[in-house]
């Protein structure tokens, strides 16, 4: 995935003579994750630019700039290292439409490493998209693959408003795929569909998809065909699918690596209890972090959704 | 000018309003009589009436939405009765071209860029025709989050200054604001990158109620500047004629390639903070009554006609025009409708998602369309 990102990256700055990136080691040492190894050298340190350590002040001058009619792309080192930056991101970046009475957008996308499974340190593993799906006039875009992160990206980049675009820092060099040369933009409201299955629906995204795509083997196994959906979008939720995949399986399961209170499981579970009640045959289950701080690498296991907790989830929603 | 920030004028002289406190700090009107005619006098031809001109429609705007606020017409409003010079000298001494970043304390300052006055009072009605076009006139939206416009102002400059636009930004900003992290960021990152732009700190020793003594121990604020390594500058706040050289001198410095410029505009609030609030509670309204000489109106007046730049009558006219056009304006605030919720639902993103939707605004579906909820 991590190369994708980088792909989509230069295919960006190619195209779009507005685009340039920032943060904090993406120059010469191509960014800590090496997204953004070599471009530097490309495309030159006007475009590609190392900043101060400084996240609420890069990520305010990046507002500035996307003000005045350049298109920056921040680096957010690692997922906790953004709250210095959510004043301007909140309070500035997400309200700059609605200042101009619908007129004007700040083009600006908010690249962010998240969540755990890394062995890292702490905080180097938090999972804060709801913080962002909650505020106004944000998007936030998770892709769970390095085909769907390098055509979200780049719609990120086309999309006028500013997104929080959430990369599985887990998934970085997991999951190989063979991706197109080119990428095309992909579609910035869209749930997919990754695999296919009438009794039961997982609802998953991030890294947890591969999770629930393996809960999927083990569950078709006994017999139950479950539907895995990528949410993708996490604001706005893809309604149409969601709503689709409660009438035609009748059962859900969400998993978010994020804690559980005020997240993204419960929100899908709140839109299908509101809107697609009677076709529920089972409550919609959780499987989720705890609502603790992410903890220390040799507990992450425990803390994390797994196969075996989505299974029990899964099984306990087809018995109901 | 010189290194220390002082320039071609000199400080203001010891047992001017604060003493020690305005120390350093460029004046012109604090001059003796005949170097400030002279000065006067030497200005751009047409200067001092524009300056004068425009600190009246500052007031005029000013003193209208103080009434409109009593009249219930408006709603809290952060008056900035007294900073009238510095801030039409900021206008004035940059290019339209330029952008500025103004805050709650600089609501009027588009209006010196042609927008209209009813606009910025609408924002204070509560309206959202108050929101100003930001493209047109080249000034942000006001920032309300103490310090959130420097890093802006910053990346705006830097911007130009990446596509050589030849263009500068200028983020206002008061004592309170240097306490905050995005100023000290915003100053930094400034001066790594050297972004032309000017952080026009305006020191009216409170903010609400802390003192500046209560905000940092470094009170001469452009002394700040260095440990960014820019230059800071320190002038009357009052003085709208010692503004305008100072901020000229670093809009030049900027344009040139110099970086950005510290600009610590240094007075007293002569006014509460807002309608909202009650400085008799925190500060000994005697300090006001040392304050009130320093008003920079009748300050400008008084050496303008003294310097023989204008006459009395004209000035008079100006004034006069300007209170009477936003009598006029505040006539007309009721005027115009309230755009729907939905409206307002449609203008947070270009392409409106489906939680924005007009059908969606409310509650689901069936409780909407007063359909029979399928299990009752
Ligand atoms: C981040 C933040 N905290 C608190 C406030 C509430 N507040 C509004 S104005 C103000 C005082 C600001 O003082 P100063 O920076 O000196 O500017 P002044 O109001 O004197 O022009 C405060 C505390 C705010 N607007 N933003
Ligand atoms: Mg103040």
């Amino acid at each position: 995935m991590v190369e994708a990102i980088g792909r989509a990256l230069a295919q960006v700055l190619a195209d779009d003579a507005d685009a340039l990136l920032m943060g904090e080691d993406i120059g010469v040492n191509g960014g800590v994750f090496r997204a953004t190894a070599g471009l530097q050298q490309r495309f030159g340190d006007d475009r590609v630019i190392d900043t101060p350590l400084a996240e609420a002040g890069f990520v305010g001058a990046a507002i500035g700039m996307a003000m005045v009619g350049l298109h920056p792309i921040v680096e957010i080192q690692f997922d906790a290292f953004v709250y210095p930056a959510f004043q301007q991101l909140v309070a500035q970046a997400g309200r700059f439409r609605w200042r101009t009475q619908g007129k004007y957008g700040l083009p600006l996308v908010i690249r962010l490493p998240y969540g755990g499974g890394t062995r890292a340190p702490e905080l180097h593993s938090d999972s804060p998209e709801a913080l962002f799906s909650h505020m106004p006039g944000l998007r936030v875009v998770i892709p769970s693959d390095p085909q769907s992160a390098g055509e979200l990206l780049l719609a990120a980049t086309r999309c006028g408003d500013p997104v929080i675009f959430m990369e599985p820092k887990r998934m970085y060099r997991r999951g190989r795929q063979e991706v197109f040369a080119e990428f095309s933009a992909g579609d910035l409201e869209a749930a997919a569909i990754v695999r296919q299955g009438g009794d039961l629906t997982l609802v998953a995204y991030g890294a947890m998809v591969e999770v629930a795509l393996a809960a999927a083997d083990e569950l078709a196994a006994d017999g139950v065909a479950a539907r895995v959906l990528d949410l993708r979008s996490i604001y706005p939720l893809d309604r149409d699918q969601l709503l689709a995949a409660a009438r035609d399986t009748g059962r859900v399961v969400v998993v978010q690596e994020a804690p559980r209170h005020c997240g993204v499981a419960g929100e899908v579970a709140a839109l299908l209890q509101e809107e697609a009640a009677d076709a529920m045959l089972a409550p919609t289950l959780r499987v989720t972090g705890m609502d603790m701080p992410f903890p220390l690498f040799q507990s992450e296991d425990q803390a994390l959704p797994s196969v075996p907790r989505v299974l029990a989830a899964a099984r306990a929603a087809m018995d109901y | 000018m010189r290194a220390d920030g002082t320039g071609t004028s000199p400080a203001v002289p010891a047992g001017a309003p604060g003493g020690a406190l305005m120390g350093g700090a460029r004046t012109v009107l604090g001059l003796g009589r005949e170097d400030r005619r002279e000065h006067l006098r030497g200005l751009p031809s047409g200067l001092a009436i524009r300056l004068y001109s425009a600190m009246t429609h500052l007031r005029a705007f000013d003193e209208r939405a103080v009434i409109l606020q009593r009249q219930g017409v408006i709603g809290t409003y952060p008056t900035y009765f007294g900073e009238e010079a510095v801030q039409a000298a900021s206008v004035l001494a940059l290019e339209d071209r330029d952008w500025l970043f103004p805050t709650y304390r600089q609501t009027a300052v588009v209006t010196l860029r042609d927008c209209p006055s009813v606009v910025p009072l609408l924002l204070w009605r509560g309206h959202p025709g108050g929101w100003h076009d930001v493209m047109r006139y080249r000034v942000a939206p006001i920032c309300i989050p103490v310090a959130t416009n420097y890093p802006h102002a910053v990346g705006a400059a830097w911007g130009a200054r990446l596509r050589h636009e030849g263009w500068v930004a200028l983020a206002y900003g008061g004592d309170g604001s240097t306490s905050a992290g995005d100023f000290h960021e915003a100053c930094n990152l400034a001066a790594v990158v050297q972004a032309p732009v000017i952080f026009l700190v305006t020191n009216n020793q409170w903010a609400i109620s802390t003192p500046i003594v209560k905000q940092t121990r470094v009170p001469r604020l452009a002394e700040k500047a260095a440990a960014y390594g820019m230059p800071g500058v320190r002038v009357d706040s009052f003085d709208v004629f010692a503004c305008y050289e100072v901020i000229q001198e670093a809009a030049e410095r900027a344009r040139r390639g110099g970086g950005p410029t510290l600009v610590e505009a240094v007075g007293y609030r002569l006014g509460p903070h807002g309608t909202a609030d009650e400085p008799s509670v925190y500060r000994d309204p005697r300090a006001d009554l040392l304050w009130a000489p320093m008003e920079p109106l009748g300050r400008t007046e008084a050496a303008v006609v003294e310097a023989g730049v204008a006459a009395p009558e004209q000035l008079l006219e100006l004034r006069s025009r300007a209170f009477q056009e936003l009598r006029d304006v505040g006539d007309r605030l009721g005027e115009l409708p309230l755009p729907s919720v939905e409206e307002l639902a449609d203008s947070v993103h270009r392409d409106t998602p489906w939680p924005l939707r007009p059908e969606r605004l409310y509650e689901p579906s069936w409780a909407r369309l007063e359909q029979t909820p399928p299990w009752s």
